[in-house]
């Protein structure tokens, strides 16, 4: 479970134990993981961790057949404190790549700390617009989205299931403003309403009733972690189940478990679903829930890629990191299988590949996971890439 | 006094005694800024009897100063620091003169209420990043000069600041300022007696406070580049306040001593495992249990014995 | 229907708050740690409740559970804090918070827990057309205002109750006049626990059960007593009810309301900031006009 003392040390990898200011440094490679792991969002950072260090597992503690030793650092989801850790993990313990971050703002504050000190930072989940667009680094990879990417695929499934009037309801923060963004770039019908609420809502009682006056012909949503745990059974609970949930990381695996048969049969898009059958995602799903005891989320795969992601990148460039051109190039090659099917970078550096819609099912086990029902955009570029004025 | 200077020579000397690194040189300024900030609100609680639960607010003023004047591309500290000074004298003002009305629990309180609403306002302002927090460009530059990146001139920076901050409070204990609300402390109603009005005494360390803090504040924007909302929250009040009380009210010299050993030990057993807080809790515990007099009180004890 | 919500959350920050100003009132001890005990209630309650299999087995196992953890906390530290000054207080229950959110997380897990609603309060009632008020919620109003008369009952109707509100009012002269503070002040902390705790269960399946889950409760809870008047279990119902429609109303009607005078946007974010300094606006008002809360037990 959770690992004590702040160092996963994995495969061979020279562990430093010793507290104290002054630091040896090791032979091997340092990965800087960060993810929240305290509060109502934490089920999405363990996901995230999880997935990375299965990604090891499978490469046997090693990137490019060169040790490696992971740094798990709990960003709390609280800005400040990430920049501070992250800083230390730069300065400190001097890592060779920052991997994760589940949300946006996390990412925003600590992409030019990372960057300007030349260092790679591999987004596994966030992707907001602005680093998409204009604020693209060639320091900067995402092996995950676009954030308006997978809100427009639920945009494009609402037009295709002829949903004349929507209800809008995200989080008041960059990516929930994303999602509505998103959405609208393929939703083509009314928006009846557009509420926003705070990161720390627990009680939706005062936007159920909204909801429930204006009858809509489906809800559009965007809540990760606790927020969608709440939504989602303060939801069924009210009897609104008959309005159609189509949602974005609202249901996902990683609150499936707290949700449970309140979600069934709501919508949400994505990138995968754990019952996608290629050999890859099958080997994955299965050693992830032998080891981790869950079933696995988008989180955990797209983490789970880019330890594959980078693998192939370091034996590209066999072990020597000190040149950042080349691991850049090697990086951009993406020549690994993902457990999505087709996987390419943008010349924005974020990912080029299928969209599916999925629904909330019930396995024969008991477990909850989200299945997919059918692809709704394929090999699609984000719609930010053209801003990208990286030269390259 | 002596322990004062002892804790002032440490700090010269660190980066030679195994702190010389970037991030350990982080580290101890983080320390001296929330001494500077933690003075600020010594001279309220120790000198005062003022129980301040709003004092990061102050500091977040001095913060978001930076941001704003960062927003404008105004980066000159020259230019900086008295805004920032100011716009804390100000909301010091205007807050104190309505909260020094009150006292007791209420005073605490209304200090509170205060605090929450510069927060909340901070947290709203989507122009400066809101909750998500606001990433400067860089460091302020001192007439023009970028001399504040480096980190070894960023560190004797902070640590002049402090001692500066440190010698006025002293000055200001010894005069008749300082005496008069000292006495204030002790029985409002015999200073009223004897002729003093303790109020615009008050108010006026309130305001000094406050601009200390905002001096805090400034440096601190500097040293993490980062500023977000979350500095004026009532939880960071209440670190500034458990800070003040750990290190001793007896002198200023607690302030300085309890901003450092939090910083230092949080460090230290941060690294030792993930749950710190764990030891943390008990420990603060047993100070206060086996330190009366804060960590000042007990090593200046050791000191005279020593 | 906001109301009601209103109504609700405040009925909460009543059981909460009662401990808190009884607390305070009777022995002068700040406790900050009272909001973990809130907390403990609910994983307590929570834990209890999957290993029985059933909410009520659960809730009914979980009060005595919290006692014996407030009792502990007292005999452990809170005891030795009595007769230091309130900063000292402060200092040592923040570290008992620091301490417990930690054990909690080490214990739990730092992610959410999941507590379900009982078969027999499952489900909504139609309150307006369409739209259905859950009944655990109407649970909790009703369990709320009940203990709030028990209460009231027990203060004001018995010996015992005489006895707190002597103390309440002058705890040195009582004593003087040669009742047993000391066992008093067992029996108030005992009962603030319970209630902190039984608060904490009630709340599990529709709040999120998490580390740090006491925190915000808890400085609400010193509002709702201050704004009661510290030592007055009326005083901080009628608070707790106040601070809880505040809070409510003012977080969902406020942005409406300034969307009728600004655009969507800048609404939006002047309403999310106002709507949560409400609180304290209201707060800052009713002290300046009742300066010692409006029940005010304290004598002199």
């Amino acid at each position: 479970m959770v690992a004590f003392g702040r160092r996963a040390a994995l495969g061979g990898a020279a562990a430093l134990a010793l507290p104290g200011l002054a630091r040896a440094q090791a032979a091997g490679i340092k990965i800087g993981l960060v993810a929240v792991l305290t509060g109502q969002q934490a089920a999405l950072g363990t996901q995230l961790r999880d997935g990375w260090l299965q990604g090891m597992k499978h490469l046997d503690g090693k990137l490019g057949g060169i040790a490696t030793e992971t740094l798990v650092i709990d960003d709390e989801l609280r800005p400040e404190i990430a920049v501070q850790k992250v800083r230390a993990a730069i300065e400190r313990d001097k890592v060779d790549f920052v991997v994760g971050v589940v949300f946006s703002n996390i990412l925003g504050a600590i992409a030019r700390p990372v960057t300007e000190s030349g260092t790679f930072l591999i987004s596994t989940n966030a992707g907001p617009s602005t680093l998409a667009g204009r604020g693209c680094n060639p320091f900067l990879f995402a092996t995950s989205y676009n954030n308006d990417q997978v809100h427009s695929v639920m945009g494009q499934a609402a037009t295709d299931r002829g949903v004349k009037r929507a209800f809008i309801l995200v989080p008041n923060y960059q990516a929930g403003r994303d999602a509505v963004a998103g959405f609208k770039m393929r939703y083509k019908g009314e928006v009846v309403d557009e509420v926003y609420v705070p990161l720390t809502q627990l009680d939706f009682s005062a936007e159920l009733a909204k909801i429930a006056a204006a009858r809509p012909d489906a809800l559009f949503t965007f809540m990760p972690g606790g927020l969608g745990v709440n939504l989602v059974r303060q939801y069924r609970q009210a009897g609104l189940a008959n309005i159609p949930f189509l949602s974005t990381f609202t249901v996902d695996e990683a609150v499936l478990p707290a949700q449970q048969d309140a979600a069934l049969g709501f919508f949400s898009a994505s990138t995968w679903a754990p019952n996608m059958p290629s050999p890859e995602n099958q080997r994955f799903v299965r050693d992830f829930e032998a080891g981790y005891g869950y079933v696995p989320a988008s989180y955990a795969a797209h983490a789970y890629d880019t330890a594959f992601l980078l693998d192939s990148a370091v034996r590209r460039v066999g072990g020597r990191l000190s040149d950042k051109d080349a691991v850049r190039t090697a990086i951009r090659a993406a020549d690994f299988r993902s457990v999505r099917g087709p996987f390419r970078f943008g010349v924005n550096q974020f990912p080029v590949q299928d969209f599916w819609l999925c629904q909330v099912a019930k396995r024969a086990d008991g477990k909850f996971q989200t299945e997919t029902v059918r692809k709704v955009l394929e090999m699609n570029v984000d719609s930010f890439a053209a801003e990208c004025r990286m030269s390259t | 006094m002596r322990l004062a200077l002892a804790v002032f020579a440490l700090l010269a000397a660190a980066p030679w005694l195994g702190f010389g690194e970037g991030h350990s040189l982080t580290l101890l300024a983080r320390g001296m800024i929330l001494g500077i900030a933690a003075l600020g609100l010594w001279l309220l609680v120790g000198g005062a009897g003022l129980v301040s639960l709003g004092h990061a607010a102050m500091l977040g003023i001095g913060a978001y100063a930076v941001v704003v004047l960062d927003d404008a591309r105004i980066t000159d500290a020259l230019v900086v620091v008295p805004v920032a000074l100011a716009a804390a004298a100000i909301f010091a003002l205007l807050t104190g003169a309505v909260a020094l009305r009150t006292t007791g629990v209420n005073f605490i309180m209304i200090t509170i209420a205060f605090g929450q609403m510069a927060f909340f306002t901070a947290s709203s302002l989507a122009l400066y990043g809101g909750d998500d927090g606001y990433t400067l460009y860089g460091r302020n530059t001192i007439g023009g000069a970028r001399w504040l990146q480096d980190r070894l001139v960023f560190h004797y920076t902070c640590l002049a600041l402090l001692i500066a901050c440190f010698l006025l409070l002293r000055m200001l204990l010894a005069s008749r300022f300082g005496r008069v609300l000292r006495a204030a402390k002790e029985s409002p109603l015999r200073v009223e007696a004897i002729g003093f009005n303790p109020y615009p005494y008050r108010l006026l360390a309130y305001v000094v406070a406050g601009m200390m803090a905002a001096l805090a504040g400034v440096l601190l924007a500097n040293a993490t580049e980062f500023v977000a909302p979350s500095y004026l929250a009532w939880q960071r009040s209440g670190e500034l306040l458990f800070v003040v009380i750990l290190g001793g009210l007896g002198g200023p010299q607690g302030a300085v001593v309890g901003a450092l050993a939090l910083v230092l030990v949080e460090e230290l057993l941060s690294d030792l495992t993930e749950h710190w807080r764990l030891i943390m809790g008990p420990l603060l515990v047993l100070a206060v249990l086996f330190l009366p007099r804060g960590i000042a009180g007990g090593l200046a004890g050791v000191l005279r014995r020593g | 229907m906001q109301a009601l919500n209103g109504l609700q959350y405040g009925v909460l920050l009543f059981l909460v708050a009662a401990g808190l100003t009884l607390v305070f009132g009777v022995m002068d001890f700040i406790n900050l740690a009272h909001g973990v005990q809130y907390m403990l209630g609910a994983y307590l309650g929570v834990s209890l409740a999957a290993a029985t299999g059933s909410f009520w087995w659960g809730l009914l196992l979980a009060l005595p559970a919290a006692l014996a953890c407030g009792l502990v906390l007292e005999w452990l530290v809170f005891r030795h804090l009595y007769r230091r000054d309130h900063l000292a207080q402060v200092l040592a229950t923040f570290g008992v918070i620091l301490f417990l959110n930690q054990l909690v997380k080490a214990v739990w897990g730092s992610a959410p827990l999941h507590m379900p609603i009982p078969a027999l309060l499952d489900g909504g009632i139609e309150i307006m057309l369409g739209l259905r008020y859950p009944v655990y919620r109407i649970a909790i109003l009703a369990a709320g205002l009940a203990t709030a008369a028990a209460l009231w009952l027990l203060i004001e109707r018995t010996r015992a109750g005489a006895l707190v509100r002597a103390g309440a009012s002058n705890a040195p002269m009582l004593s003087a006049l040669g009742v047993d503070t000391g066992r008093l002040f067992m029996l108030v902390f005992a009962c603030g626990a319970m209630l902190a705790g039984f608060a904490g269960v009630m709340a599990a399946p529709i709040l999120s059960v998490e580390p740090g889950m006491g925190d915000t409760v808890l400085i609400l809870a010193f509002v709702v007593i201050v704004i009661g008047g510290i030592g007055s279990i009326r005083g901080a119902f009628l608070a707790a009810l106040i601070v809880g429609l505040v809070e409510t109303l003012g977080r969902s009607l406020l942005p409406d309301l300034l969307r009728l005078v600004m655009t969507p946007g800048p609404a939006r974010q002047a309403g999310a900031a106002l709507g949560s300094m409400l609180v304290y606006l209201a707060m800052a008002l009713i002290l300046a006009v009742r300066p010692r809360g409006l029940f005010p037990a304290r004598a002199g």
